[in-house]
């Protein structure tokens, strides 16, 4: 493929304009921005001192610890209702024909462009306990969602909700029902054949859906700010704590914090090439 | 959870005569499930906007969209993800060609580091370019609460999603047209727009609305780096958190459901897009 791209390069004036247009844009854009925060985290600032070891002394604060943990906790549920509900819905929707079909394939796709303010709000609208509809009836069995992790958790699988469908419907696609059917007419049961036929078809798709959601899941951020009290100890996820912080002059704690989020993608991005070079080369 | 089964296998078990349906008595407990989930997470929540937004009646529904500070907002939300759509189109299509068609050092990094905006939390986007278009900018620019600030953030939020819808065209894309129509005599520019463009439009159109739909919705990024001002800076979903914030939530709701309609017109316009092209093979 290379030799193939090589051989129909032209290597003329234009290509080397285009080329240097592109750099210098991604440059500007993205790689000088990012570079200078790595910088600012580990550099002194604003009279307070830097290196390797006030970073971690930064982010060893029992907030920020808290502020971690309960993003962790977040994208743990959010990850994993939307890997099994993804795996389901793909195979509702390639495997099976039934009135709604596509609405349903329409309707999954609607929270990758759905303002995540407009998702908070959506689900205060619903479960808030001062004004939702569902909200008074919820909080008489004890269930409060809005403003505790229940909301955080709905919030954060409502944005990621796509991912895993997204990779793993055209996947199941292209390879087709041919070895399906034929452990199931060797007198494997549906569950057997899923497990041991389906499943590890499907597996890096699924993986690769589910970092994605990973990712998005730890950065959630708009519809977050919504549904959560956003306060110290309160509902202050990774995110919220960056704003926090750089809002009340803690801008040395808002970098570390976002140091470590910045790592989180990059390593998402990076596994996420793993897993889809040796696919691409096979 | 018996009872569950029972009403949802029930229909599903008549439908299975009919050729439109070939659910089985399992899938259609899952779909049941499927359907239960989605109807809580995302439809029941989503109407309520709606009805919350048009509870006053049409009229006041009108009347919220329509008062100035509002309109102001929206009409810059509207403009700003204009231009950095038509930005995109442009540079989006180039960084893809630059991607596919081009070899030098280092290409393998541009192609990761395109998907750095799309990974990085959007409020981390905003601090990334606040340190370095900021107040203490090491290169003297300042952009806060400037409507070039909300159009960087928007540029840097967007960024992947023409090359990415593009890029996969243009490498299966078949040279031997292109070729064709060189050693006809046709110019590096007449090949590009006559041969190449026509089979990149439905990608191309396809990442440009996604980077739209993005562009309009956009929130993390911009909330430390747009000062908020009203009639200058203030975007549609800072105006409905700020309307959250008041408890003023039928406000909030109707500019939701407009954002909301055009998510809806978006994703829709994308999978017919994708049916159209799926038909032409």
């Amino acid at each position: 493929m290379a030799d193939q791209n090589r051989t129909r390069t032209q290597r003329g004036p234009v290509t080397l304009v285009l080329r240097f247009v592109v750099i210098a844009y991604v440059f500007v854009l993205v790689i000088w921005p990012v570079s200078v925060v790595v910088q600012r985290t580990f550099a002194p600032l604003n009279g307070q001192e830097g290196g390797f070891g006030a970073f971690v002394a930064r982010l060893s604060d029992p907030a920020v610890v808290y502020a971690f943990s309960l993003t962790g906790t977040i994208t743990f549920w959010a990850v994993l209702i939307n890997t099994v509900f993804g795996v389901g819905v793909s195979l509702l929707l390639v495997r099976y024909r039934f009135p709604g079909r596509r609405v349903l394939s329409v309707l999954v796709d609607l929270p990758m462009s759905v303002s995540p303010v407009v998702v908070g709000l959506a689900l205060v609208l619903a479960y808030s306990t001062g004004s939702g509809w569902f909200g008074e009836s919820l909080a008489s069995i004890g269930i409060n969602v809005i403003f505790s992790t229940p909301g955080l958790i709905m919030a954060t699988a409502f944005i990621s909700l796509p991912f895993v469908i997204r990779e793993v419907v055209p996947v199941l696609e292209e390879i087709g029902t041919e070895s399906e059917q034929a452990a199931l007419s060797l007198g494997a049961s549906g569950w057997q054949t899923f497990w041991r036929i389906t499943l590890p078809s499907i597996r890096s798709a699924v993986l690769y859906g589910v970092v994605l959601s990973i990712a998005r899941a730890l950065g959630e951020f708009g519809a977050v700010k919504i549904v959560s009290q956003g306060a110290a100890f309160n509902g202050e996820t990774a995110t919220l704590l960056i704003q926090n912080r750089y809002g009340n002059f803690d801008e040395s704690t808002a970098y570390a914090a976002a140091f470590v989020l910045v790592v989180a993608a990059v390593l998402a991005i990076v596994v996420v090439n793993l897993i889809r070079k040796p696919e691409g080369s096979t | 959870m018996t009872v569950a089964t029972a009403t949802v296998t029930g229909p599903a078990r008549t439908r299975r005569s009919r050729p439109a349906s070939n659910l089985t008595a399992a899938s259609g407990l899952g779909l049941g499930v499927a359907v239960l989930w989605l109807s809580i997470l995302v439809l029941i929540p989503l109407i309520a906007v709606v009805v919350a937004a048009l509870e006053g009646g049409v009229g006041t529904f009108w009347a919220a969209l329509t008062d100035p500070q509002t309109f102001a907002a929206l009409r810059l939300t509207v403009l700003e993800a204009l231009g950095v759509t038509a930005l995109n189109v442009v540079v989006g299509t180039l960084i893809a060609w630059v991607l596919v068609r081009d070899e030098f050092p280092g290409k393998r990094v541009l192609d990761v580091v395109i998907d750095i905006p799309f990974a990085l939390p959007t409020i981390v986007a905003g601090l990334v370019l606040l340190s370095l278009y900021g107040p203490a900018s090491p290169v003297g620019i300042n952009l806060v609460n400037t409507q070039q600030g909300i159009f960087l953030a928007l540029a840097f939020v967007t960024l992947p999603f023409v090359v990415r819808t593009v890029q996969p065209v243009l490498l299966e894309l078949d040279v031997d047209a292109e070729e064709a129509a060189a050693s006809l005599g046709a110019g590096r520019l007449t090949t590009f727009r006559r041969i190449i463009l026509p089979s990149l439009l439905p990608a191309i159109t396809a990442g440009a609305s996604l980077a739209f739909a993005r562009a309009i919705s956009e929130f993390g990024s911009l909330v430390l780096i747009s000062g908020n001002t009203p009639y200058e800076t203030e975007v549609a979903s800072l105006k409905i958190l700020k309307f959250i914030e008041g408890d003023n939530q039928a406000q909030a709701a109707a500019v939701a459901t407009l954002l909301l309609l055009v998510a809806v017109v978006v994703i829709v316009a994308l999978d017919l897009i994708s049916r159209r092209v799926a038909r032409r093979g």
